[in-house]
């Protein structure tokens, strides 16, 4: 197993490749996540501003 | 359909992972450094891939006025500077060991680093035209034009001298490469490719939500969320 960690010494390029590219991937869906958690609200909230103009 | 996706995504990923990482054996020259490959050339193609999708798309939102078009045109912008700056970094990551060097100014990895400036140029225009109808049309114009520097990173292996090695699976007699690295290597492209879908799918949902928030329909979606 530590064998597989070191990766015949070249450990430090190889995890820090796959590190970065995990890294890059997992925030391009964590920002899109939060940007459409953001539109719905503000979406919702524009609802709410509508239907208490409505009924005066 | 993206819980299918993600579904896949995962299959594809620690499939690959681990015949990658764990079966597949060090390469007689570049011993275990070689295993950057798994993520390198899979971002490297789709950072093409992503590029003519944004193109073509992009294309057809110019020609027909497409909604969609434009949508998934500029969607893809982000992502596929996403994978072009992953292949930049990973490629330098492995350069490093096996040149001796992080960068060199030769012709793969400058027009891969042009293709990121052009990525980050669709990116920064579209930003800066308010009106998105308008400044889907501009993008799509400088995507096009950018079109000529994807068969230049293609090719410069063969027409110019280089560090990078030459092609090793796209071309036309069978690929160099046994089949215990070849199949990994496969694997991971296919997970990469789904990946793109995966965020090109989310990318796109938030760019309508916000292009089309007066529509009532709209507000059905809101009403189930």
């Amino acid at each position: 197993m530590s064998d597989f960690w070191h990766m015949g010494g070249y450990a430090f390029y190889v995890w820090t490749s796959y590190g970065i590219c995990f890294v890059v991937l997992l925030m391009e869906i964590i920002k899109s996540l939060l940007l459409q958690k953001k539109i719905v609200r503000e979406l919702a909230l524009k609802r709410q501003r509508q239907q208490q103009v409505k009924p005066s | 359909m993206l819980p299918w996706l993600t579904a896949l995504f995962m299959v594809l990923l620690v499939y690959g992972l681990y015949g990658g990482l764990v079966l597949a054996p060090a390469d007689y020259q570049q011993g275990d450094s070689f295993r950057i490959i798994y993520i390198h050339v899979p971002s490297a193609w789709m950072s093409l891939f992503v590029y003519m999708v944004m193109a073509i798309s992009g294309a057809i939102g110019l020609v027909w006025h497409i909604k969609l078009a434009e949508i998934v045109s500029i969607s893809s912008a982000g992502i596929g500077a996403a994978f072009t700056f992953i292949a930049l970094v990973t490629g330098s990551l492995w350069g490093k060991p096996m040149w001796g060097t992080w960068w060199v100014w030769d012709a793969r990895l400058t027009s891969e680093l042009i293709l990121l400036f052009l990525y980050m140029g669709v990116i920064g225009l579209y930003g800066a035209i308010e009106d998105k109808r308008t400044a889907a049309r501009a993008v799509a114009i400088l995507a096009l034009v950018g079109v000529v520097n994807i068969p230049i990173i293609h090719y410069s292996v063969e027409w110019w001298n280089t560090l990078h090695q030459g092609a090793t699976v796209a071309k036309f007699d069978k690929p160099s490469m046994h089949p215990d690295m070849l199949i990994p290597l496969l694997v991971m492209a296919m997970a990469f490719k789904v990946f793109y879908a995966i965020a090109l799918l989310m990318r796109c949902r938030n760019e309508v939500l916000q292009r089309e928030q007066n529509n009532r329909w709209v507000d059905e979606i809101l009403e189930k969320l």
